[in-house]
């Protein structure tokens, strides 16, 4: 009986998550084309996407090392903007904490933007369900969104530089980003965490290997966090 | 733009790749079971919400495609993107229908 319920949750996931197909696609195609553009041959190209496998760290170091950065900043800037992963982890581990080591090992290297969004929601809209059907879930988005990773980055990596940049392909990674991040927005936590974001995030651009992204990430939890606490009390007055 | 070093690639890939795991895993692989301070799960609700956004701002209002020059049909963009996501919760419409207005704007725009 519980397998069932896993599998319905596992395959849940993988139906949440198909839309993110659309949104994986171009970002990974984009990356093979650029990282062909960048003079990284298929092997090169392929490794990267499936060592790393986090697409916003990836351009940021190919980025870097196009421009001859030293590595120690390639690293420091790379792995800074992959410090959200930290975040997504310690926000999974209350949900996914009980599961077998080697499944929570394998859930870290699978824990991207998309697989993490789908999770996160779903958790919260079924507190009910138990750890196993949770890991189901979120092996179900992981079903879907990381191969197409690879299979996309080989398929930037094969078109090369045939892309016009008229396409605007660049903005495919930002309209990605929104577009998750929109539905989000559904308390005044929420709104004030993101707003917090974005106006920290361009006030302290000027700070360099994007660690005013770690201004921007730690003051918008600041800011939800603050203004969920003074919702409550209002809550609390009221009744 | 003349190669990149490929002893530099192949150190930033393995590294990266390492460096990126233990972030993942640092919480979900080394806490586990344990439980987690109120005050801590309070702000980790807001960890996508406080770091996307973020992250996406500067790559709209200073995009390197256009040398980071503010670029009106980017902004135009990203904004009807945000409207729909917000108001239909529907990620795939949001993408859509954002897509259609970078493509609208740059063709009026340029």
């Amino acid at each position: 009986m519980s397998d069932t319920h896993t599998n319905s949750t596992y395959w849940q996931g993988v139906r949440d998550s198909l839309p993110f197909l659309l949104v994986i696609s171009p970002f990974g195609i984009l990356f093979g084309v650029v990282a062909t553009e960048a003079g990284l041959n298929l092997l090169e190209t392929m490794s990267f996407s499936i060592v790393v496998i986090a697409g916003a760290a990836q351009f940021t170091a190919l980025q870097l090392m196009s421009e001859h950065a030293p590595t120690f900043v390639v690293l420091a800037s790379a792995l800074a903007v992959n410090l959200r992963m930290a975040m997504y982890s310690a926000s999974l581990t209350p949900h996914l904490g009980a599961a077998p080591l080697w499944q929570r090992a394998l859930i870290a290297y699978f824990t991207v933007d998309q697989s993490y969004a789908c999770s996160i929601t779903a958790y919260e809209n079924n507190p009910g369900w138990s750890t196993r059907q949770k890991v189901a879930y979120f092996f179900g988005t992981v079903t879907s969104v990381c191969p197409a990773w690879y299979v996309m980055t080989y398929v930037g990596a094969m078109i090369g530089t045939a892309i016009p940049p008229e396409l605007a392909l660049d903005f495919a990674v930002p309209i990605t980003f929104i577009a998750i991040v929109a539905p989000m927005l559904r308390t005044p936590a929420h709104r004030a965490a993101a707003a917090t974001s974005v106006v920290l995030a361009l006030v302290f651009s000027f700070i360099p290997y994007n660690l005013g992204l770690m201004v921007a990430g730690v003051g918008g939890m600041m800011a939800g966090a603050r203004v969920e606490l003074w919702q409550n009390r209002k809550e609390q007055e009221v009744a | 733009m003349d190669g990149i070093d490929k002893t530099t690639l192949w150190t930033v890939i393995i590294l990266l790749g390492l460096g990126s795991f233990g972030l993942r895993f640092v919480f979900t692989g080394i806490i586990g079971d344990r439980s987690m301070p109120e005050w801590v799960l309070r702000h980790l609700r807001y960890t996508a919400v406080a770091v996307l956004p973020g992250l996406v701002a500067p790559l709209v209002v200073w995009p390197a495609a256009t040398q980071g020059q503010i670029d009106p049909p980017r902004v135009i963009a990203a904004l009807v993107t945000l409207g729909v996501g917000y108001f239909t919760k529907n990620v795939l419409a949001a993408i859509g229908l954002g897509a259609c207005s970078l493509y609208a704007a740059l063709y009026l725009f340029g």
